[in-house]
């Protein structure tokens, strides 16, 4: 076992190192484009009762359809595979955590923070740069936390779709019955996974110092 | 959308297998990891309010210690996706349904066990006391008084253990453990959307009847215990 593990990096590490940097290229391109589209979203949606209800009862909802069927789906319908394909699937299974943190977190602020802003005189852009956005980051930040758990673990399955990544290594080692090939690839992303989790935390002790205060 | 009836009319028997085999899988592995749940947290339970170094008055720091790391590394696990625990499992334990229990087993017990804990930790300690200084021994305290005051944030582990293992049975197709997972997998190598369409339905319709009915579990046994609580304090003031 250990000799085909490292025969296996002797032979195909560029290989490898190829599986690896598509699965972490797709991962991003599609939580960036959720963050993009699901951010601003989920800010307009916490201001109308009908699209926050739509947003946190039928989305919900709808996360009840699972990665695998979604991303299948999608493939059907669109009748296409390869990385485009993948990186829309990924992308609409990682809007829903994204907005859906986001419409949360703007329609819970406190408002007499939020008032006491307005009798300060700040400009609305102001009050939402400096004050809605400091306090709804930390809830923000989780739906994004969740969105790339998400969109990295699917990113394995979109390796059936073509889209490449290291699922390749898994749904090879199926195919062949090679345990070398299903021990890297389910290695590689398990500590990817967790490597990921891992910055994130990172990030957010930089970017929202403010979270673990007492409020 | 007339085709999507005939084409579900006309694979009924097929269905109905495919059903039934995810939800026996599911049933199988959330009955399991109950278990298993349930003698982890009894194990931290145990370390972290252990009597004899208590009395001894000393910080059981060591158990404290060990008691968060199973917990993290209980959450880790959580953190790897499915199909990598899968395909870590199969050299191992070999392709096959008791492989797909394990795997899903193994899932469940960060949600389970952090669920269970929790639920413990919100049952007031002079409770338990009272029952215990009422005669009750070690066994009947708990389970005529903190296992019931305790029930809707268990059975809300469970009812998110229970929705999480409906989704993650699909990809247990993959190690052959059949389920509507093998019907999604189908349709995609057959191109055939009708049977796609019938296999999420049903994975969703699944998902959303345990929801409803362990959903209504929490709410009863909520309300149950709330009014045993009551007529227990009406009974001392008189």
């Amino acid at each position: 076992m250990i000799h085909a593990i490292i025969s296996y990096f002797d032979s195909s590490s560029a290989e490898y190192v190829h599986a690896l940097w598509q699965h972490i290229a797709i991962a991003v391109a599609a939580v960036t484009l959720a963050i993009v589209a699901g951010f601003p979203l989920g800010v307009l949606s916490s201001r109308n009762r009908v699209a926050r209800s739509i947003v946190t009862g039928t989305l919900s909802t709808l996360r009840v359809i699972p990665s695998l069927a979604l991303l299948f789906l999608i493939v059907v319908l669109t009748g296409q595979v390869g990385f485009q394909v993948a990186l829309f699937a990924l992308t609409v299974l990682a809007l829903p955590p994204v907005m859906i943190n986001t419409t949360v977190a703007f329609s819970h602020l406190p408002p007499a923070t939020v008032e006491a802003a307005e009798a300060l005189g700040m400009s609305s852009f102001k009050i939402f740069w400096q004050v809605k956005l400091p306090l709804a980051a930390p809830v923000v930040f989780a739906g994004i936390k969740t969105a790339t758990t998400e969109v990295i673990a699917s990113a394995t399955l979109a390796a059936f779709i073509g889209g490449g990544g290291l699922g390749t290594l898994i749904f090879t080692g199926l195919g062949l019955m090679r345990t070398d090939l299903l021990v890297i690839g389910g290695a590689s992303v398990a500590a990817l996974s967790l490597a990921s989790l891992a910055l994130l935390n990172l990030c957010e002790r930089r970017l929202i110092p403010w979270k673990h205060l007492p409020s | 959308m007339i085709d999507f009836w005939h084409f579900g009319v006309a694979n009924t028997a097929r269905f109905a297998t495919a059903t039934g085999q995810h939800l026996s899988l599911v049933i199988t592995a959330v009955l399991l990891s109950i278990l298993l749940a349930a003698l982890i947290t009894a194990g931290i339970d145990a370390l972290q309010n252990n009597r004899q170094l208590k009395s001894n008055g000393r910080t059981p720091h060591a158990a404290h210690k060990l008691a968060e790391s199973v917990q993290s590394s209980l959450a880790a696990l959580y953190a790897v996706p499915s199909l990598a625990l899968f395909a870590l499992a199969i050299p191992l334990l070999g392709i096959g349904t008791a492989t797909a229990i394990i795997v899903l087993v193994a899932y469940n017990q960060f949600l389970l066990v952090r669920n269970f804990s929790a639920g413990l930790a919100s049952v007031d300690t002079g409770l338990y006391e009272a029952a215990r200084s009422l005669g009750c021994t070690r066994l009947q305290a708990f389970t005529s008084v903190q296992l019931p005051l305790a029930a809707p944030i268990l059975i809300a582990g469970v009812r998110l253990a229970t929705i999480s293992t409906i989704g993650i049975a699909t990809i247990a197709a993959l190690v052959d453990a059949g389920g509507l997972g093998a019907l999604i997998f189908t349709g995609l190598r057959t191109n055939s959307l009708n049977l796609l369409l019938w296999a999420t339905l049903l994975t969703m319709l699944l998902a959303l009847f345990a929801n409803a009915v362990l959903s209504l579990c929490e709410r009863l046994f909520s309300r149950t215990t709330h009014g045993k609580c009551d007529t227990v304090n009406t009974d001392f003031s008189s």
